[in-house]
């Protein structure tokens, strides 16, 4: 349950950026190869938001697909799950992006 | 500093609350405020992670300023972790100096089980938390303030998945798995494979009495992250434990002789 500890991250960096904004909305993008549960981070969000500048903030997480390409075809594929594989079989992969865990904007009031 | 939106450009005098012109890039801000409703958006793409990762440069440096080499020790629970470590800082400790810091949700004792192995060791209680991360590394780094030239083993909470997220500033980074958990774990698991430089398969002596299938776990392994050492030892017996200490040798650096 690292998501925790990164939703505990994102209040941190949001208040040291805005420290006396009234943060009305969080605006996050989480690739699917990240390694964090955006369900997670909606869960703790509230809790972790409480008795700080974001508290009652909306949060909206955006998923992007991810895009990889092979080293040994040197295809380029959508990974459709956390563990990217190319279908010539190779695991051998760079992934382009899907890795990202970015605030991506706030809204304030 | 302007006290909406948090940024470096003075607000414009008296009046409500965001009473100063806006411009669409502040200078040197790195952010650009978009038009939107009632409030207004600020744009920040900041990297979540980028406190930790800060920090984590700032350890390597401090490590490296010291000829330090640093090690991410990840493994699940009960993966024979601190038995693996106990012997470790025993046999090498004569001649190479071992410092460990300790991370656990909870007590001191596999920090008495190093200090009595005869290794300098600091205790990480994480609480809650399920991982390690720089803040608290940097932290006990400098309460352990190890030698110069010595090995620092960072053995974090036992956990497959959130320490793999977190960059303590380390050199290198073990996987200490066993043989007893099953062959699967590398698919199961691979961020925390992927980001190995070493797994340490550990338990090797109990292989007789298992069903373990020792090829395919070295052929998901290989596969899942080609550049990964994969060392099978057992701490119980001490096989093939030379082929650890040899790369442990090899990873710190070597002290300036005259």
């Amino acid at each position: 349950m690292h998501e925790l500890a990164i939703t505990e991250g994102v209040v941190d960096a949001v208040q040291q950026r805005l420290p006396d904004a009234t943060v009305t909305c969080v605006r996050l993008e989480i690739g699917p190869l990240s390694g964090v549960a955006a369900d997670s981070v909606r869960f703790c969000f509230d809790l972790v938001a409480e008795g700080t500048n974001l508290s009652g903030a909306r949060l909206e997480i955006s998923e992007p697909p991810a895009r990889c390409r092979c080293h040994r075809c040197g295809t380029e594929f959508a990974p459709d799950g956390p563990f990217p594989m190319c279908r010539c079989g190779s695991m051998e992969v760079a992934v382009l992006c899907g890795d990202q865990l970015t605030i991506t904007s706030v809204e304030v009031a | 500093m302007c006290t909406t939106c948090g940024c470096g450009e003075a607000a414009g005098g008296a009046g409500p609350a965001h009473a100063h012109v806006h411009p669409e890039q502040h200078d040197g801000s790195g952010h650009t405020h978009l038009p939107g409703g009632s409030g207004h958006t600020v744009v920040l793409q900041q990297k979540v992670l980028a406190r930790n990762d800060d920090l984590a440069l700032a350890n390597r440096a401090w490590l490296a300023a010291r000829t330090i080499s640093a090690i991410n020790l990840m493994s699940s629970p009960g993966a024979g972790k601190s038995a693996l470590l106990e012997r470790t800082v025993a046999d090498l400790g004569a001649d190479l100096p071992v410092a460990v810091i300790e991370g656990d949700q909870e007590t001191a004792l596999d920090a008495d089980r190093i200090e009595q192995a005869g290794a300098r060791a600091v205790q990480i209680n994480t609480g809650a938390g399920c991982h390690l991360d720089a803040g608290a590394v940097g932290e006990a780094l400098r309460r352990l303030d190890p030698v110069p030239g010595s090995l620092v083993f960072i053995e974090n909470v036992g956990n497959l998945v959130c320490p793999a997220l977190f960059d303590l500033g380390e050199q290198a980074r073990v996987v200490i798995a066993s043989v007893t958990e099953g062959a699967d774990k590398p698919l199961k698991y691979p961020q925390m494979f992927r980001a190995a430089d070493v797994v340490l398969l550990n338990k090797t002596d109990l292989l007789p009495y298992l069903d373990f299938d020792s090829v395919r776990y070295e052929a998901d392994l290989a596969a899942l992250s080609p550049g990964t050492l994969l060392l099978p030892v057992s701490a119980a017996t001490g096989a093939h434990l030379p082929d650890w200490y040899a790369w442990l040798r090899r990873l710190a650096a070597p002290i300036p002789t005259r």
